[in-house]
């Protein structure tokens, strides 16, 4: 019969009409502002930079590389490298980024940056309602819009970012091993120094550092 | 109509001006007409409301995607993929892996394979589903139909944004494996979403397959024949609606595809009617392919572990990867000269070749008709204009 078709079509949306008071499944639309999706953990959109302890500045991971700003596909990373270096959260001395901006209207999100980063101080952010009414400089974000506490990005990814804290505890203990070891060795060093010349050399005597906690052996070890 | 289908551009030029007749109409449809998907333009010469010629204009989404990936390494390209058909990024980022691997002799690991098919047919379902919804839309089914589509279409995109972050935008695939393994809970979620994609088809088809309206809107209008279709290089569902038995899944059977038992449906008429079905046929078979390799899905490493992410650098030479993307054969062709990013980086995108049949499907049709041919060839300005 002609309109059979147009019939059939009719009742499967009376159906689902209907239905959308039962079942939740076809009842899908969500009011944006006041109602929200809950987050999905691998979400990612802007980078920002994590940083260890309190201090956003002390703690930043950022050592200042260029390499995010190399790989960076459409060039939205600007970085200006320290002239000096400063202990880093763990005591070491490293350089760090006097400039850190990310143009986020430039930014592709593709998470290239994280990919490449060495120190794991570049990961993506959730943060999604970034509207500004600036037009030139509200989107450049600079490194103390970007610096973001390590609890934050646990909160955001804690599957990754329970990954990253044991890789990075793991590298560490390797480093603090490596001192220990370099301790001993310049420790035997002059002991056997000391023990060529005993009488000549007594200022030679170096002092052997407890590992871990002076950064002079390290700082030694960046020059050699 | 066969007398009008045979219109030369000489008898164009001199109209028949007479009473009974009138003049030729030039109008310009586009480029920000709401149905033509994005910024495409046609300029169409009508004789009353017949189309007597037609002349598509593209570049108005020129992004000189093909120069810029001459300039940026191999890796920095794979996210430019993504904004190629801004559909189905995961299919594009496929095809480019495809290409370089092949250039640079890289394996993939099994179950990398495996996750490269099953976001590939994610991917074909959700385009689909959204093209369908889009092309009822095109005809006049306001609203209804497209929001069944999107809400199935959101499903998949929410999987999608579970595994590899983005909805869209998914940068997934990597030169020897993929980005990212499977995060917890996502094989059961996806498990869901394939299992209770049948019911949506099932409804779709009672919705709107036997209605009247829809099929005399779309049966016999915008044929193309088996030779055309051959001649003009069409490839994908739209060259399968037209009875073309060619699938690169069979044909080429690129990655693992040779494993899977799944069927190419084949139109007969090659008409509007015939590649909407064939949309809606595929989807069931992408279903198959989906639950045959979810249920083989090996474990063990998704990454190739001796390429590198960094200062990758192929050797010296050429490569042409192509895979059945769901618009049609989708190809990258790169030309390496040793250094850290291709001489020559060239994509061959099914969008493009589909529409150059357009003229003659529209020739004889009415402009109501011109909207829906253009619909249901299924083009991405993306990648057309690249």
């Amino acid at each position: 019969m002609l309109g059979d078709g147009i019939i059939k079509g009719l009742a499967e949306t009376a159906r689902n009409f209907f239905g959308s008071y039962v079942d939740k499944e076809r009842l899908t639309t969500v009011q944006y502002p006041e109602e929200r999706l809950p987050q999905i953990e691998g979400t990612r959109d802007f980078p920002f930079l994590v940083y260890d302890g309190d201090d956003w500045e002390k703690g930043l991971r950022c050592v200042s590389c260029h390499i995010c700003e190399k790989e960076c596909p459409p060039k939205c990373i600007f970085i200006e490298k320290s002239k000096d270096k400063k202990p880093d959260a763990v005591g070491k001395l490293q350089f760090y980024p006097v400039r850190f901006d990310i143009d986020v209207s430039v930014c592709m999100s593709c998470q290239i940056c994280v990919e490449v980063c060495p120190f794991d101080a570049i990961k993506m952010d959730v943060e999604f309602e970034l509207s500004s009414d600036d037009r030139f400089g509200g989107l450049l974000h600079h490194k103390d819009k970007l610096a973001k506490s390590n609890e934050y990005y646990h909160k955001i990814h804690p599957t990754e970012a329970a990954a990253v804290d044991a890789a990075l505890a793991e590298e560490r203990e390797k480093e603090k091993e490596k001192q220990k070891q370099a301790a001993l060795a310049a420790a035997a060093a002059a002991a056997a120094k000391a023990a060529a010349a005993p009488a000549s050399a007594p200022a030679a005597h170096v002092p052997v550092p407890a590992p871990g906690t002076n950064t002079d052996t390290s700082a030694k070890e960046e020059t050699k | 109509m066969s007398v009008l289908t045979e219109v030369s551009i000489d008898t164009i030029s001199q109209p028949a001006n007479d009473h009974l007749h009138g003049d030729l109409l030039e109008i310009s449809m586009g480029p920000h007409h709401p149905s033509t998907h994005g910024v495409f333009r046609m300029n169409i010469v009508l004789d009353g409301e017949r189309v007597v010629k037609l002349k598509p204009v593209f570049g108005y989404l020129h992004r000189n995607h093909e120069k810029i990936a001459e300039h940026e390494t191999y890796l920095g390209s794979m996210p430019y993929t993504d904004r190629l058909d801004y559909i189905c990024s995961i299919t594009n980022n496929w095809a480019y892996a495809l290409a370089v691997e092949k250039l640079a002799g890289i394996p993939v690991p099994e179950r990398a394979e495996y996750l490269r098919v099953i976001t590939g047919e994610l991917t074909r379902l959700q385009n689909h589903a959204g093209l369908i919804g889009f092309l009822l839309q095109d005809m006049g089914a306001s609203g209804t139909p497209l929001m069944y589509a999107f809400r199935e279409r959101e499903k998949i995109l929410d999987l999608f944004e579970a595994l590899t972050g983005s909805r869209m935008m998914c940068n997934y695939m990597r030169f020897g494996g993929c980005r990212r393994d499977l995060p917890s809970g996502w094989m059961e979620h996806a498990q869901k979403v394939v299992d209770g994609f049948p019911r949506f088809l099932d409804e779709f088809e009672r919705l709107l397959r036997t209605n009247e309206i829809l099929m005399a809107r779309t049966q016999g209008i915008g044929i193309v024949t088996r030779e055309q279709a051959i001649n003009a290089g069409i490839s994908g569902p739209m060259a399968r609606a037209s009875g073309v038995n060619y699938d690169l899944r069979k044909v080429d059977k690129y990655g693992i595809y040779d494993r899977f038992s799944f069927r190419v449906p084949l139109g007969e008429h090659g008409d509007v009617y015939d590649r909407y079905m064939m949309r809606l046929l595929e989807m069931r078979e992408s279903i198959e392919i989906l639950k045959q390799a979810m249920r083989d899905l090996p474990s063990g490493p998704i990454m190739d572990p001796n390429t590198k992410i960094r200062n990758f650098r192929p050797k010296a030479g050429e490569a042409y990867g192509r895979i059945e993307a769901p618009k049609g054969e989708l190809g990258f062709y790169l030309i390496s000269d040793g250094g850290p990013n291709p001489y020559r980086y060239r994509v061959r995108p099914p969008s493009l070749i589909n529409l150059t049949l357009l003229e003659q499907m529209c020739l004889g049709h009415n402009v109501s008709d011109v909207v829906i041919i253009l619909g249901s060839v299924d083009i991405v300005l993306g990648e057309v204009d690249r």
